[in-house]
């Protein structure tokens, strides 16, 4: 029977980290991620978990210590947001080159400057070109399912790739909603024992890791790499089939809602979605055929995929929450335009930079983008294809 | 009930307007209910102004914006009705719910014209005499279950009673004070 | 891991036999990879004059002048790269430093 709770976003990781059991757990506080540290380090003192809880003094240290902890042989875990993520860019990229399956939840908050503490994605955006498999969240449900499901996926030996877990900060992570939770033995069973092939710790195989690597074999290394992040989508697929039979909860490379018979629709990650369904709701009930598509999986990329689930789509808005400064518009938009490309070619695209710094995003403003799609598909027009919702003109 | 009920709450930094959001989230949950209970975090000072918010409803909430137009507002310091709009966006067959030893009419010149339903409770007394401190969150808690009607009043005591004797396990003298606050409130606020 | 043994990870291993992440699956190996032949000097031992005084092992970055028991050996020259750090260190002139050639 699933047990039927309310708990915030950072709630529900800390409980699914609780459930793990990971060995490490190297973090060091940041908000609005800071809670589920504070929260796992009392399950520590508690003795809930087994875990070696490393309080290190930066991003840094902290992920340097994941990258030494799962190269021993243990199953390693973090959080982190924003600046705290950039501090450890140079490690992230060594954690995937090392095929070091760890696992981050990265609770999505605008990154400095201008100062500001509240969410976009400009921080795990960022990192989209990190060697890290990229699940996002809609909701606290989504966060925990996607937490369990990452430590399977990252160890899988046809993927042994980090996993970044991430979910809005503070509109789902500190927002208390109703969730299902899992029992702990389910959850031990699932996720199962870490058991790398090859670890420093092993008494009975040699080993040395991470040695310098010149032009004769650095080119092979980059190439087996990007393997796992291509192997990596059936597994994400797989698992989640044992997912479902385990919790009756569906998941797949992205949530399509309404789109079937779509003929406006939006491609949107995270919170935002939930917002924007309601939106799709009230627009079909005037007789609008409005749909959506809610990414899951950022990396890999289910270029594919998207381009099949779109193909049909008259006019399409995608909604990037982070700049991509390229001056022609958001990481998310060119990815999807590069996925339809020659796959699905002739649908009017638009992209709308939204919500950057924590700026609500009311569900008026999500009707206002599906009520210019509709002026699209009337008049043809595309116009401005990269353009802002939201912000003061 | 069938239908989404949205409240925001006003209350300066260290008052509890948070808790109380959470709590009242709590309850109705445990009432068999889908909710959201979320603050508007700014700068979290002692005496800042204040936001958090209420969703509660019998289908599963997927909307994840602030709230614009509640159906109640809860203000848990009447100074804020000079300093924050407080009545923006409030649907006219909701009401306002306002901490203050002033009677609903004498609140009304301070609303900008609200026309729905306006009612007071006197929070700051019912603390002082029931916990002998001013700690208004409890008592406005039960004048917002009171006046909105989003659940069984009997089921709620009931709830709250176990909610306090989980929460206050160390000091169980403040468990019957926080009760009464609940319990008078909800017979004393006026402009139902 | 499809190719066990990092000795045979040579500049024609293809992607799909290359050891993930270029972890090496033994230890001691830097002794396989003979640096001898990047010598231009070389340094020579003159045994009548060395007092095993000891002073010159511990200077050797690369291992190449063997210790038994408590004294040194002739160079291990498959390793010795010729720095001539012994050379310098030694006080008794019991060491000498030539082209490689001579």
């Amino acid at each position: 029977m699933p047990i039927r709770e309310r708990l915030s976003g950072n709630e529900a990781i800390a409980v699914a980290m609780r459930q793990i059991n990971p060995d490490v757990v190297a973090a060091f506080p940041i908000t609005p991620s800071t809670e589920i540290p504070q929260y796992f380090s009392q399950f520590v003192a508690n003795g809930e978990v087994e875990t070696e809880f490393v309080a290190v003094e930066s991003e840094h240290s902290a992920m340097s210590a994941c990258v030494g902890a799962q190269a021993a042989g243990g199953r390693t875990m973090t959080a982190t947001s924003a600046n705290g993520l950039a501090l450890m860019w140079e490690v992230l990229y060594i954690a995937a080159a090392m095929k070091l399956p760890v696992t981050m939840a990265c609770v999505n908050r605008a990154l400095s400057g201008p100062l500001n503490i509240h969410n976009d994605h400009s921080d795990s955006m960022g990192a989209r070109d990190s060697g890290w498999i990229q699940l996002y969240s809609e909701n606290n449900q989504e966060a925990y399912d996607n937490m369990l499901q990452a430590t399977r996926i990252g160890e899988h030996k046809d993927v042994m790739l980090p996993v970044m877990v991430c979910q809005d900060g503070f509109i789902t992570s500190h927002a208390v909603e109703n969730i299902e939770l899992l029992e702990d033995d389910k959850i031990k069973a699932f996720v199962g024992e870490y058991k790398p092939e090859h670890y420093l710790m092993n008494p009975k195989e040699k080993i040395a890791v991470g040695p310098l690597d010149l032009p004769a074999h650095c080119f092979e290394h980059k190439r087996e790499q990007a393997q796992s992040m291509i192997n990596a989508k059936k597994v994400i697929l797989d698992i989640a089939v044992e997912f479902e039979k385990l919790t009756g909860r569906k998941y797949d490379l992205f949530e399509s809602y309404k789109l079937q018979d779509a003929e406006v629709a939006i491609v949107i990650i995270n919170s935002t979605a939930g917002t924007a369904k309601t939106v799709v709701d009230k627009l079909r009930e005037e007789g609008v055929k409005a749909g959506l598509l809610k990414i899951r999986v950022f990396r890999p990329f289910p270029s594919n995929e998207i381009a099949d689930a779109l193909r049909h789509v008259k006019v399409l808005a995608v909604m990037d929450k982070a700049e991509g400064f390229s001056a022609v518009g958001g990481p998310l938009n060119a990815d999807i335009r590069a996925a339809l490309y020659g796959n699905a070619d002739g649908i009017k695209t638009v992209n709308y930079i939204y919500g950057l710094g924590g700026r609500d995003v009311r569900s008026d403003d999500i009707e206002t983008v599906y009520r210019d799609l509709l002026e699209i598909q009337k008049t043809g027009k595309v116009g401005a294809d990269y353009r802002y919702i939201g912000v003061r003109e | 009930m069938g239908k989404l009920v949205e409240i925001r709450w006003h209350g300066r930094g260290g008052q509890g307007a948070k808790t109380a959001a959470l709590l009242l989230a709590d309850a109705a949950f445990n009432t068999g209910k889908f909710i959201q209970g979320f603050p508007e975090y700014g700068p979290e000072r002692m005496g800042a102004p204040i936001t958090a918010y209420n969703r509660i409803s019998d289908d599963r909430i997927t909307i994840h914006s602030n709230i614009y137009e509640p159906d109640y507002v809860v203000v848990v310091d009447e100074t804020l009705l000079t300093s924050v709009d407080v009545t923006a966006g409030l649907k006219e067959n909701g009401a306002i719910i306002v901490n203050t030893e002033k009677s609903p009419d004498q609140v009304k010149k301070y609303l900008k014209g609200y026309n729905g339903k306006v009612c007071t409770v006197d929070a700051r007394k019912i603390s002082e005499d029931a916990l002998g401190r001013y700690f208004p969150n409890t008592p406005m808690l039960g004048a917002v279950v009171k006046v909105s009607g989003i659940m069984d009043e009997k089921e709620f005591l009931t709830d709250m009673k176990s909610s306090f004797a989980h929460k206050f396990a160390t000091k169980p003298e403040v468990i019957e004070g926080n009760m009464k606050a609940i319990e008078r409130s909800m017979q004393e606020v006026q402009g139902l | 891991m499809r190719n066990k043994d990092a000795k045979t990870m040579t500049t024609s291993t293809p992607w799909k036999e290359i050891t993930p992440g270029g972890a090496i699956y033994d230890a001691g190996n830097a002794e396989d990879f003979l640096t001898g032949d990047w010598r231009a000097m070389k340094p020579v031992w003159i045994i009548e004059k060395c007092t095993q005084c000891m002073l010159c092992p511990p200077t050797c970055p690369d291992n190449a002048i063997p210790v038994e028991d408590s004294k040194r050996l002739d160079y291990d020259y498959d390793h010795c790269k010729g720095c001539g750090v012994c050379f310098k260190v030694c006080p008794f002139d019991a060491i000498d430093f030539v082209k490689e050639d001579e």
